[in-house]
């Protein structure tokens, strides 16, 4: 049962990534994008890791990806503003995914069929286990990426804040 | 999962749907009449005794009415909006425990959908996914007002939230649980978490306000300036479908403020009267004072929005960065250290 919802959520997964790159409209990307993270959270779901999949709802789904949306609306990309391409660039772009082509070819090739991962703790994803884990054994790289984003969140407010200045 | 016990989630699904929607369309009466009490009118008398069929004369009204899809929208995105607006409103109360269990024919059922452990994070999601119905409304109507007003509505939502995941935290620093039900449980009688975090609890009732779109954080709508703003070009019951959300979400976060912050179904001498009325009707007893508590916020909702004129554009941005999220932030700390020094002591 849970196998078969895994295979047919993550046909979801694929599909709707690929409808990201695929979409011409930007708007439309951005809507299968929240799609293929909803896709993830109920992979979460399936792994019995409830935290990790409530928060991938609401901090991709419900923040970063209204972000997202946000600035492409104020954007509003067309056609006629888009830059048009010179066939250097093109060419460069066939090079480029012909590499990729061959490296996902190699890994497809090295690849071998696994057993299905079995947790040894299925609580681990549970909000209790979870922060237990955090703030014991992972304490120290806990903090220090929290202290890296404050960094950032510091960063970022510093840089909007000397543009009001010189203007 | 035997068939017994998927029957009893479903009538209790279609019981809850059935009640949010019903609530729904009498706020929408209720908003009427309070305005006319507070404005010193009548309000809706005509459609039967004092007007209580009014809401069924609107409805029918919203159907009949010609439907229309402007020809420069998205077509599919302008369809989806209003749909996604109502589906995201709805889906919140499925983990709001609605009454303790209770016993029917020799058998305990528990009066909530579903008892996940992060209960409290799955509202916060639900609230944070409610705006897309409304962003996306917006832009497929291809309309500058209403997309002025999409643009609106998410940059309020996102601002807000913050503040009101850290008024939560706070919440949480008290109850050691993100699961709904044993929050309501540990304010058994009278220890509603209100009097232990009354700062928290207003931080999280503003946020509210401003996440429902409700005035007078109701900006995405204002019409002096927006025309009608995200719905501008809606006609319909893809236009009710919208004023339906707003008011399923009052309802939803009503709901949420009882049960946080105000006891849920508890209340002072429930212990008398379980013993008093029994396993059966007991509960059913806390779950009407449950929905009284939420007809009260309901009813808050209504008289702040006809007492509180709308704020400016950059009032709401200083009440939400500057104003709410330190004092949320100073909020956890005084929580912290006071849980602290009591665990010491």
């Amino acid at each position: 049962m849970s196998t078969q919802v895994f295979y047919f959520v993550a046909t979801l997964s694929i599909l709707f990534s690929l409808l990201v790159i695929f979409a011409k409209n930007p708007i439309h990307s951005v809507l299968y994008l929240i799609l293929t993270f909803f896709t993830f959270t109920v992979h979460y779901v399936l792994l019995n890791a409830q935290f990790l999949a409530v928060v991938n709802f609401i901090v991709y789904m419900g923040a970063i990806m209204v972000l997202f949306l946000f600035v492409l609306m104020l954007l509003n990309l067309n056609k006629e503003t888009e830059p048009v391409k010179s066939p250097l660039i093109k060419i460069v772009g066939v090079i480029a995914g012909c590499c990729l082509i061959v490296t996902l070819v190699g890994s497809f090739k090295a690849a071998t069929i696994t057993s299905p991962l079995i947790l040894k703790n299925p609580g681990l994803g549970l909000v209790e286990n979870l922060g237990k884990e955090l703030f014991g054994p992972f304490l120290l790289p806990f903090e220090l990426s929290s202290l890296l984003l404050l960094a950032a969140m510091v960063g970022a407010v510093l840089l909007s804040k000397r543009d009001e200045v010189e203007a | 999962m035997d068939i017994a016990f998927i029957i009893e989630k479903f009538i209790l699904v279609a019981v809850i749907f059935g009640i949010s929607l019903v609530i729904a369309m009498y706020s929408t009466y209720a908003e009427r009449k309070v305005a006319a009490y507070l404005q010193d009118r009548l309000g809706p008398d005509r459609a039967g005794p004092f007007g209580i069929l009014q809401p069924l004369a609107d409805g029918v009204k919203m159907f009949m009415k010609e439907e229309i899809i402007p020809t420069t929208s998205n077509k599919w995105l302008f369809i989806i909006g209003p749909g996604l607006a109502l589906l995201c409103a709805c889906i919140g109360t499925a983990v709001i425990p609605w009454g303790s269990p209770m016993e029917i024919g020799g058998k305990i059922v528990p009066l909530q959908v579903t008892d996940i452990n992060v209960g409290v994070l799955y509202i916060f999601g639900v609230v944070s996914l409610g705006v897309y119905g409304v962003m996306i409304g917006g832009w497929a109507s291809n309309n500058k007002y209403s997309l002025l007003s999409a643009i609106r509505a998410a940059s309020q939502n996102i601002s807000y939230e913050i503040a009101m995941g850290l008024s939560i935290i706070a919440l949480l620093l008290m109850t050691n649980t993100l699961s709904l039900k044993e929050i309501v449980n540990q304010q058994h009688g009278w220890h509603w978490n209100v009097l232990y975090q009354p700062l928290g609890f207003i931080i999280f009732m503003v946020c509210s306000f401003a996440e429902t779109n409700r005035a007078p954080f109701d900006l995405p709508e204002c019409e002096t300036e927006l025309i009608g703003g995200y719905h501008t070009e809606y006609s319909s019951m893809k236009l009710g479908f919208y004023l339906f959300a707003e008011y399923i979400n009052m309802f939803v976060s009503s709901a949420v403020m009882a049960t946080l912050y105000f006891g849920g179904y508890n209340y002072p001498g429930m212990d008398y009267m379980a013993t008093l009325l029994g396993p059966t009707w007991a509960p059913l007893f806390g779950t009407a004072i449950l929905f009284a508590k939420i007809f009260f916020f309901i009813f808050f909702f209504m008289w702040v929005r006809w007492t509180i004129p709308r704020f400016r554009y950059d009032q709401l941005m200083n009440l939400g960065w500057k104003g709410l999220i330190p004092l949320a932030i100073a909020n956890i700390i005084i929580t912290g250290v006071v849980i602290a020094i009591i665990e010491k002591f």
